[in-house]
């Protein structure tokens, strides 16, 4: 997208570019990726420890219990965006918190209550899924395309 | 008068007789809290929205310039507003609520002194005796409407700015006392190419530059005929580019008179990444702090650039750059 | 007691993929998190996934690239039992707890709080 767009400057706007590029502060992408690591490795571990709670005190097993620890680390990232803190752990951790499951229910909480100003229905209701909307798009267009080549194949090499 | 390109000089000289600045909880923790008429610690101002917090914060600035002045809101003949909310709802309502006739003005964080620029036009050719000028702008309805939830936990890039929660407004008038507006450069758009919303101080670098320019140009004047020249919201990324731009196309102005209310406005201890920007900002800057250096004798001749990035959410989405404008005005003050 | 480490250095490793999305790539967020899930997606139709799983336990299955390996298993255990309609009847029965838990609990929160800016 970026050399599409680079393709479309005059002589003039890439060499301001340039210049203002030499200017800018840089983005400290080691230190992110530290960060990134430790924050996004302990929210899994954290994950780890309440999934292992779930097989020892009730009645779950490795497979199933995938799927009240999702939910319990969701329950926690609205709680933690319901009391303005998520933001601030956002903008430290960037991706620690972004990618685990946490930040999914983040871009939805953030977005419900952001919007309640406009209502339950076309506030809440219509603007939750703003930022979580092309996750559940491309993942569920994904699965299907993918799933449709495994089953097909399967099926010719069946028969 | 028209001189040059695109410069007015307002033989007249049309006074500020009073200002009026409200600002919010980052605002009131920042070092100019003291210049500001009335700080606000709670980000809703009580109300039941973001957008209707701006329109209270407007008209409570207008209230203190009119209170200020001594006069009646229908002392007043025209209220030229904007802000950065879609439509500008925030100004059009406060004007619903001054009942004075209105002009919006979009010039995003630019607005202040598009502004400042048209009512001494109004006043200086003797369409009106007083004029209120003024621009707004809210943390919360910018990130909500340009950027993320403001709960959202994405991670903002050190060239990031914070939008200033803040109305400023002036009450210009035909006569009377105070700091006076005596010429005003209208910018042209200007669009390098950069797409970056996080990034707005590179994009808006150039407009301000090109103004500078014209302005010198249009006078025939250099920077020595200014105590500062400030621009509204570069902050510390496009300020230091504006900075080398201009020395790259032989302007000089001295490090100690180009300052930038998006830099003056924070402290470094605030985690506002590179500096204050919106509408509010210049606005709030210039009519609260820099008028009251002014007014204490520190500075005879201002020039206030106010730069604006043009774009929109939607236009974002759609794969433009950021097409950016400056308006600059000079204030005077006679000793 | 493995499990331990190895979840905390895989989910740290699938976040630090983010992170250079984010910082070198110049993506947003969503775009990453958009690929990230495609390519939960595409490494569980390689039968890369699950092995993943088994090695790094909540590593793999808290960051977002399991959900799209959720959703294509939902959709191939359906397909396997009922044929090729299975794929449209299967995609959300896996994933069901984490998207009904952040519906429900999203719109709670909204019920409940006021952002803070």
């Amino acid at each position: 997208m970026s050399e599409k767009a680079k393709k479309k400057l005059t002589p003039a706007q890439q060499e301001y570019q340039d210049f203002a590029q030499a200017r800018e502060p840089k983005r400290s992408v080691l230190f992110n990726c530290v960060k990134a690591f430790f924050v996004g490795g302990s929210i899994c571990l954290l994950g780890q420890f309440i999934q292992d709670f779930f097989i020892w005190n009730f009645d779950f097993t490795e497979k199933t219990a995938g799927n009240p620890t999702v939910a319990v680390l969701i329950l926690l990232s609205v709680i933690l965006t319901s009391a303005g803190l998520y933001d601030h752990f956002g903008q430290w951790a960037g991706a620690g918190t972004a990618v685990p499951v946490t930040g999914f229910a983040n871009s939805i909480a953030s977005a419900a209550i952001e919007h309640r100003t406009e209502g339950y229905v076309l506030g809440v209701g219509s603007n939750m899924f703003k930022l979580a909307g092309s996750v559940i798009v491309f993942g569920v267009f994904a699965a299907f395309v993918i799933a449709l080549i495994k089953t097909t194949l399967a099926m010719l090499g069946g028969s | 008068m028209l001189q040059g390109h695109q410069t007015w000089v307002f033989k007249n000289r049309p006074v500020i007789v009073a200002t009026g600045t409200v600002a919010g909880p980052f605002e009131g923790e920042g070092p100019l809290a003291r210049d500001f008429d009335l700080l606000h610690d709670d980000l809703w101002l009580g109300q039941e929205s973001y957008e209707k917090a701006e329109r209270k914060m407007l008209e409570e600035a207008c209230e203190q310039a009119t209170s200020k002045a001594g006069i009646q809101k229908d002392d007043v003949q025209f209220f030229l507003s904007g802000d950065l909310v879609n439509q500008i709802t925030p100004s059009s309502f406060a004007a619903r609520t001054l009942a004075v006739p209105y002009l919006g003005m979009f010039g995003a964080c630019s607005t202040s002194m598009e502004s400042l620029a048209l009512g001494s036009l109004i006043v200086n050719s003797g369409s009106a005796q007083r004029v209120m000028c003024a621009a707004v702008s809210h943390n919360a309805t910018v990130e909500k409407q340009f950027r993320y939830p403001t709960e959202y936990g994405g991670q903002k890039p050190p060239t990031a700015q914070w939008t200033v929660t803040g109305a400023g407004v002036a009450l210009l008038s035909a006569q009377g006392e105070g700091p006076r507006t005596t010429a005003a450069t209208i910018g042209r758009v200007i669009d390098m190419g950069i797409s970056d919303p996080f990034n707005m101080g590179s994009a808006m670098a150039p407009a301000a530059v090109d103004t500078i320019t014209a302005h010198f140009r249009d006078l025939n004047i250099d920077a020595g005929y200014y105590d500062l020249i400030a621009t509204g919201d570069l902050g510390r990324v496009g300020h230091g580019i504006a900075r080398d731009l201009l020395k790259k196309h032989g302007i000089k102005i001295p490090d100690d008179r180009f300052t930038d209310c998006g830099i003056l406005i924070y402290s470094e201890e605030q985690p506002v990444i590179a500096g204050g920007s919106g509408c509010g900002c210049s606005a709030v800057v210039t009519y609260g702090h820099l008028l009251n250096r002014m007014k204490k004798g520190e500075l005879q001749r201002i020039l206030v650039v106010a730069t604006g990035a043009l774009l929109s959410p939607l236009s974002y989405q759609q794969k433009d750059s950021i097409p950016c404008i400056a308006h600059a005005v000079t204030i005077e003050i006679d000793h | 007691m493995e499990i331990y480490f190895w979840a905390f250095v895989v989910g740290g490793l699938i976040c630090v993929i983010g992170q250079l999305m984010l910082d070198v790539a110049m993506l947003t967020p969503s775009h990453v998190m958009s690929t990230l899930v495609v390519s939960g997606a595409v490494l569980g139709g390689f039968g890369l996934y699950e092995p993943l799983i088994e090695f790094a336990g909540a590593g793999a299955t808290v960051p977002i690239t399991s959900f799209g390996n959720s959703l294509l298993h939902g959709a191939l255990t359906e397909a396997e039992r009922t044929g090729l309609v299975g794929i449209l009847t299967g995609i959300f029965e896996v994933t069901s707890a984490g998207i009904s838990s952040a519906i429900i609990f999203g719109f709670l929160a909204s019920l409940l709080f006021k952002s803070k800016g």
